[in-house]
């Protein structure tokens, strides 16, 4: 099992309805966020293009943040899911200059948080992660990659698309469509 | 002109605009660690090559600094942390690929080192010592059998502090800055650069001070190379690493860097160092103040600059 996300660049429109969606589902502290949104506007004027990305921790499959964790709080769960055990985590922050996305912040609480996909609260249960449910114009698509049939696969099958810095080396689950 | 505007609706506390998640902590943790190393590297060579009378005060004396120096250190990287109760948690695990982890348990193994260094060698600091319990004397009797052993442990184990305090940062693929294999052997000769340096300070013996004097200049020499190595590597590598070296070429850190840690921590206590070594007569404690300065100022800076410096996309 290989869960992964992808987001439709084409469709996303920027509201942040998924950023509020997370915050509200899995208890954010004020100030935070898991997700957020970037819009990178490119070109020459007046010939510019604009993409709009729903962004988020990239559940990396070769992570660097779980590696550089010197105590095990920071670890692969079930599909590939990267977690925090907040009771292992001694808030030593490498994990967070580790990250070259800045997925990561520092709790209130002292334990490092990020993005989970919802994993133990929603997707156990069978739904989809918050932000993915709430979408108002359904521009993510949530599911196994391991599954041809998954959302997520289907929609890999059929549309171009990227991951964020791969040059990175991260082999991120997040995936662009362009 | 082709533009291109990156806007982003994040602001977490400590990441955004800027990562500022290490504070003084680290690199303060880092330069007592590395001086710390020096100094024991020092005492445990001269140790092994028979030289204990040559230079008393690299053997005997300055490793009595280094408890207190690992100690600060190891308080330092407490109050970096966030979740301090779960501290403990450190010693739970030796995770290799992890340098904060198998740091964390080299500081476990040299701390205790340097405590029973400073014990072997009480007495040339209170002559009347006495240990009081057989028990102990017992301990040190063993270990005093065993110094030539312990001296190759503990040369052993200084290089790998020394080395750890830049594979901290070199192991960190996001920060462009600091992904350089070069960090390694830079900041362990910068450790044993501070650490003769230290000796030197404390040291009343002429021919003591001018020998280390001189390794104190090789390692500068050393240094300066490795410093010029880490910018031609950064130059020819990708853009992100061009950006990273910019920091230092033009860039925000460009004149504490160039000011601080070359001119002021390098190049002046060498040509002092290279004056006193011909015979001009001058007060002995510059030169190497100015190495443990610039030593201080190198960590600084490298720990803000690399968290400064990242990937575009
Ligand atoms: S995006 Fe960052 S926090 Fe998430 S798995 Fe990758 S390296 Fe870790
Ligand atoms: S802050 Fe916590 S999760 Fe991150 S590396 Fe340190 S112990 Fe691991």
């Amino acid at each position: 099992m290989r869960y992964a996300m992808a987001v439709d660049t084409k469709k996303c429109v920027g509201c942040s309805d998924c950023v509020v969606a997370c915050q509200t589902e899995n208890n954010v502290p004020i100030g935070f966020c898991r997700d957020w949104i970037v819009e990178v506007t490119d070109g020459t004027y007046p010939q510019l293009e604009i993409e709009i990305r729903s962004e988020r921790c990239n559940q990396c499959a070769n992570s660097p943040c779980v590696r550089c964790c010197p105590t095990g709080a920071s670890h692969y769960s079930e599909g590939g899911v990267v977690l925090v055990t907040p009771h292992k985590c001694i808030g030593c922050g490498a994990c967070i200059a580790s990250c070259p996305y800045d997925a990561r912040f520092p709790h209130p609480d002292g334990y490092v948080d990020k993005c989970t996909f919802c994993l133990h609260n929603r997707v156990k249960k069978g739904l989809d992660p918050a932000c993915v449910s709430v979408c108002p114009t359904k521009c993510m698509y949530f599911g196994d990659l391991d599954d041809p049939n998954s959302p997520v696969s289907k929609v890999l099958k059929n549309r171009k698309h990227k991951t964020l810095i791969p040059e990175a080396g991260t082999n991120p689950h997040l995936y662009f469509l362009i | 002109m082709r533009e291109e505007i990156i806007t982003s609706g994040r602001l977490n506390h400590l990441i955004d605009p800027q990562l500022n998640i290490w504070h003084w902590h680290i690199p303060l943790y880092l330069f007592l660690g590395g001086l710390a190393a020096g100094i024991l590297f020092f005492a445990a060579l001269f140790t092994i090559l028979g030289k204990e009378k040559e230079y008393p005060t690299a053997v005997k004396i300055a490793p009595f600094l280094t408890p207190f120096l690992l100690m600060v250190g190891l308080v330092a990287l407490f109050l970096d942390l966030n979740h301090k109760l779960y501290f403990w948690r450190l010693y739970t695990t030796i995770r290799l690929e992890s340098p904060m982890s198998w740091g964390a348990w080299t500081l476990m193994v040299v701390t205790p080192l340097s405590i029973i260094w400073c014990a072997l060698n009480i007495k040339s600091i209170f002559p009347n010592w006495d240990w009081k319990y057989k028990w102990v004397w017992d301990m040190e009797k063993f270990f005093r059998k065993n110094l030539i052993t312990i001296s190759w442990i503990m040369l052993l184990f200084s290089l790998i502090l020394g080395v750890y305090t830049g594979i901290l940062f070199s192991a960190f693929n996001a920060r462009p800055l600091w992904n350089t294999s070069i960090l390694g052997p830079l900041f362990l000769t910068s450790g044993l650069s501070t650490g003769a340096a230290a000796i030197i300070l404390m040291s009343k013996n002429s021919h003591e001070r001018h020998t280390l004097a001189r390794i104190d200049l090789m390692l500068i020499g050393i240094e300066l190379f490795l410093i010029v190595h880490m910018f031609m590597g950064f130059l020819a590598s990708t853009q992100v690493h061009i950006e990273a070296a910019t920091l230092f070429l033009g860039g925000t850190y460009t004149t504490p860097f160039w000011l601080f840690v070359v001119t002021l921590g390098l190049v002046t206590p060498a040509l002092l160092e290279v004056l006193e070594l011909k015979g001009f007569k001058m007060p002995v404690f510059i030169a190497p103040v100015l190495v443990i300065f610039g030593g201080l100022m190198f960590r600084f800076i490298i720990a803000y600059a690399g968290q400064a410096s990242r990937w575009l996309y």
